[in-house]
């Protein structure tokens, strides 16, 4: 039983290791800050779950306190990259699109608000 | 929503942050436990009315099924979102159409558009942006889609439709 937790958590520990590789090479390939906070908020959050669960299944004693852990970071994660995204749009960072950019409006009319106050 | 009592509120804050204790000191020793009641009874108290909107209300049997349904649906999602990012940072042509849209959401309580939003970001090739009243702006990595109709279809409905029974 203890051999094949230690060898699943390996496994689970690489495949953390993997994904958490493919987000920084997405930070690096991809062209503007909005995609690149696509790559790195996906794969940094399963990447880093995966291997705090690893951990958790090679130290048995662990694993409730990983699972908290593993919690934390499914709820804190995307709240910062909302934060990062709202925070880059208002201070003019103009997303790369061909397609469409709904949000446009909204920040337009917010700061003629603001101006008006 | 808002006529939840403080009674409801306060023993689901304490269930929570007991079986939080739990987790965190991996033990069922009896000082332990004791300890561990009489402690989240006090930062329950001081803390239930910021805690939760929902209170008991959330654990009748059918709506624990939806949370469960709804945990493994996210999970799928995480999986297939990473896998997906996967394929798009590896292919040499970075075959990606990234655009900003939105739709408008049935959810009336803010934890439950909080949920959602969260999903949202977790889930293949779409974060959100902001949240304004009930309309969502997502950045999307391939935009198929720019009408509202279809964009809710393709991004949230499968959440949203656990979520209303869970959360409405």
């Amino acid at each position: 039983m203890e051999t094949v937790l230690l060898y699943l958590g390996y496994f689970f520990v690489s495949l953390g290791a993997v994904f958490l590789f493919l987000g920084a090479f997405g930070i690096f390939r991809m062209p503007d800050f909005y995609t690149r906070l696509q790559a790195g908020t996906k794969s940094s959050t399963l990447g880093a779950m995966s291997l705090i669960l690893g951990v958790g299944l090679m130290q048995p004693e662990w694993f409730f306190k990983t699972l908290i852990i593993i919690i934390f970071i499914a709820i804190s994660n995307p709240i910062s990259s909302h934060a990062l995204a709202r925070g880059a749009y208002k201070t003019h960072q103009k997303p790369l699109t061909d397609t469409i950019d709904a949000y446009e409006e909204v920040v337009k009319e917010d700061e003629t608000k603001n101006e008006e106050e | 929503m808002e006529n939840v009592s403080n009674i409801s509120k306060l023993i689901y804050t304490w269930i929570i942050l007991f079986i939080v204790w739990l987790a965190f000191t991996s033990t069922l020793a009896t000082e332990e436990v004791v300890t561990g009641m009489f402690v989240s009874m006090i930062v329950a108290l001081l803390s239930f009315r910021f805690f939760t909107g929902t209170g008991l209300s959330v654990f009748t049997p059918r709506k624990v099924l939806y949370l469960i349904q709804y945990f493994f649906v996210f999970i799928a999602a995480l999986i297939k979102a990473n896998f997906h990012v996967a394929k798009i940072v590896l292919s040499p042509k970075l075959p990606i159409n990234p655009g900003i849209v939105e739709f408008e959401t049935n959810l009336k309580s803010d934890f439950a558009k909080m949920v959602l939003a969260n999903s949202i970001t977790l889930t293949p090739g779409t974060f959100t942006v902001d949240i304004v009243e009930n309309r969502y702006y997502i950045h999307w990595l391939e935009v198929s889609a720019t009408d509202e109709e279809s964009v809710y279809k393709e991004i949230a409905e499968s959440f949203e439709k656990i979520l209303l029974k869970i959360y409405e």
